[in-house]
């Protein structure tokens, strides 16, 4: 669109495009803002990030994730002046508070749990989700209008409306506080999301291409594989984030059916402030790092997400 | 290549039926056109022998065996749609030969590459083998889409209405081109279309449909000049066939039970009337640049025919109008021998 083309019915003018621009630029400052505060914090010492009124410039520090990443204990500066010589920054920085590292915390192993909680369920409702929307997009199933309002109805309540039931089911068949429990029970909620987001994509995605597949020689198997797959990239793709989204943020089944060796870091970082007075560094250390994977994983698909949300709508 | 014989085939969708008793024979290397409108029919024939609709009754056989059962890839036919047909997601060689890498074929993969490079030169797009599919001129996009049905050696081409969403000029060209390739082939082709004169310029014989019902098998020639029935009549000829109750005009010769003449233009003589008596009032003269269309009044009814770009008739002539051997249907809308 060039400049010379005035007074155009569809091209938004000049005026609007600006004000339409600082609109988004406040809202996009607007929600950082939280993120910026929870970013700074992480780099602030303990008595930084409590002060009054709080600082906006300040001597970053590291204290937070050192305190993430290790437990510690108080020590009389008698026993801490009879150690050798700090063995590295964390070190240094722990005993400037009378405190030596005892070992490390258990957030590496918490954010991993995380991961393969959440990629894992994100895996599965993808991948049933798939074949469910396809299956639902070609075949005739008897009751298929039933079904798909069963399936959607699922989500209906909110989660934590089942949590006793479940809690009790995962007690008795042992998936308590198991990777496995927690990768069922988010993929039993993101495969309604799944199926009917995919089945918008399939639906779009005209059968001729799989018939032409099979009269040259594939099985049905293979023609979707091979034709409508490809195609379905988009919404795939867009499905699975909206997905991770859900099964990584998730608070409340994850504090109420993990506690130990499952648990993930949604309930874990809130526990960190208990640990010797209030240290905000240290939780807003872990909700920095916890924000790296979504991020990434956005970034990467960002192009299909943006498709994903217009359903399709700019295809053609 | 071989013979298709389908007997018998009934195929309903609910409550409609949308083909009724079929019997079609194609013989080795023929090329069979199916003419007729939409809802007729005809692209749920070329879907039963494909074997992406099984028929409700009757039997489809491809080169000799039953392959009413059979899945679409068990029964080595190949079909062009009237659209969708390129995988976007592919370049132009990948969707040229995805049918050779089908796992059923498994061609190696430089006899995939030189069938590909024949192929891509028969349908002259070899110079766009590396272009995206999706890159392509809608022209481009057709003979790709035919390409890959050229690729592999089937038992039958089916082909549905592959030039439909061209512009006028390209389906000409490629009109010509698809014929060359089948008579250079001795290719079996099943070719679905409403356009007669794609219809009349590529068939070997036509078969009409309608209401899932054939009408009429025959060869370009005789469908149009010995239709069956008024239907028939009516889907051939340019400017369409004018039907006019007997008696409108003088008849000599109609045979008994004839309700309404058919009259193209070759059956019609047309002439300034010399003396009072006159049969119509010419009211249009179109002129078409090659030939004009003459536009007449005969009491209530209206005829259209061809006359010579020079034609001395004008507006407001009266003129007497006689029949050459015209075509007779009784009131059941048959033609009359």
């Amino acid at each position: 669109m060039s400049l010379t083309t005035a007074h155009s019915v569809v091209a938004p003018s000049a005026n609007s495009k600006r004000i339409a621009g600082v609109i988004i630029v406040a809202y996009a400052l607007i929600s950082i803002v939280p993120l910026l505060w929870i970013f700074a914090t992480s780099f602030k010492t303990p008595p930084d990030s409590i002060a009054y009124p709080p600082k906006i410039v300040f001597q970053p520090s590291l204290e937070g994730y050192c305190n993430l990443f290790t437990t510690r204990t108080r020590q009389t500066p008698e026993y801490i002046n009879s150690l050798g010589p700090a063995t590295g920054l964390c070190d240094a920085t722990v005993r400037k508070r009378n405190m030596v590292i005892a070992g490390p915390s258990n957030f590496v192993p918490r954010f991993v749990n995380s991961l393969i909680i959440a990629f894992g369920s994100t895996f599965c409702a993808v991948f049933l989700g798939t074949l469910s929307a396809y299956g639902f997009s070609r075949f005739k199933v008897p009751l298929a209008d039933d079904l798909l309002f069963f399936i959607l109805s699922t989500r209906f309540m909110p989660p934590i409306a089942v949590a006793i039931p479940i809690y009790l089911m995962y007690r008795e068949l042992g998936l308590s506080d198991t990777a496995l429990g927690m990768i069922l029970l988010y993929t039993a909620v993101n495969v309604s999301l799944a199926v009917w987001l995919l089945k918008g994509f399939i639906d779009e995605i005209p059968r001729e291409y799989e018939e032409a597949a099979m009269i040259d020689g594939y099985t049905r198997l293979q023609a979707f594989w091979r034709t409508v797959l490809p195609q379905a990239t988009t919404g795939i793709a867009a499905t699975a984030i909206f997905c991770l989204i859900f099964a990584w943020n998730e608070y409340a089944f994850a504090a109420l059916l993990t506690s130990g060796t499952a648990q993930t870091a949604p309930p874990f970082i809130p526990t960190i402030i208990g640990e010797g007075g209030q240290d905000w560094p240290a939780v807003a250390a872990g909700t920095t790092i916890f924000l790296v994977p979504i991020l990434v994983f956005t970034i990467l698909l960002r192009k299909q997400l943006l498709r994903g949300i217009t359903f399709g709508a700019v295809r053609k | 290549m071989a013979d298709v014989r389908i007997q018998g085939v009934t195929k309903r969708f609910g409550d409609t039926v949308a083909i009724n008793n079929l019997d079609l024979a194609i013989k080795d290397g023929e090329f069979v056109v199916l003419l007729g409108p939409t809802g007729a029919g005809k692209t749920t024939t070329l879907r039963l022998i494909a074997g992406l609709e099984r028929p409700d009754s009757g039997t489809i056989h491809v080169g000799g065996h039953d392959a009413t059962t059979l899945s679409p890839a068990e029964r080595d036919t190949a079909f062009v749609f009237q659209q969708y047909s390129l995988y976007p997601h592919l370049s132009v060689f990948d969707n040229l030969a995805f049918p050779l890498r089908s796992p059923a074929r498994r061609f190696p993969e430089e006899a995939v590459r030189r069938r590909v490079e024949d192929v891509a030169r028969m349908v002259r797009i070899d110079h766009k083998l590396d272009n995206r599919s999706t890159k392509l001129s809608g022209g481009e996009m057709q003979r790709v889409a035919i390409g890959r049905a050229l690729v592999r050696k089937p038992a039958i081409y089916l082909m549905d209405e592959p030039l439909s969403s061209l512009d006028a000029k390209l389906r000409a060209d490629l009109r010509l081109e698809l014929k060359r390739i089948q008579s250079e082939l001795g290719a079996t082709m099943l070719y679905v279309t409403h356009d007669q004169i794609e219809a009349m310029t590529m068939a070997d014989r036509i078969g009409i449909l309608a209401d899932g019902v054939l009408v009429q098998i025959g060869t370009p020639r005789a469908i149009y000049s010995e239709p069956a029935n008024l239907h028939v009549a009516a889907r051939l000829g340019q400017p369409a066939i004018n039907l006019l109750p007997a008696g409108l005009l003088p008849d000599g010769g109609a045979p008994t039970g004839t309700a309404t003449i058919g009259a193209r233009t070759e059956h019609l003589a047309i002439e300034k009337a010399a003396n009072g008596h006159a049969d119509g009032v010419v009211d249009w003269v179109e002129h078409l640049g090659d030939q004009n269309h003459l536009h007449v009044t005969v009491g209530a009814k209206k005829l259209v025919t061809l006359t010579d770009p020079d034609t001395p008739l004008a507006k407001g002539d009266k003129v007497t109008i006689r029949y050459i051997a015209p075509l007779y249907f009784g009131s059941d809308g048959q033609r009359l021998m």
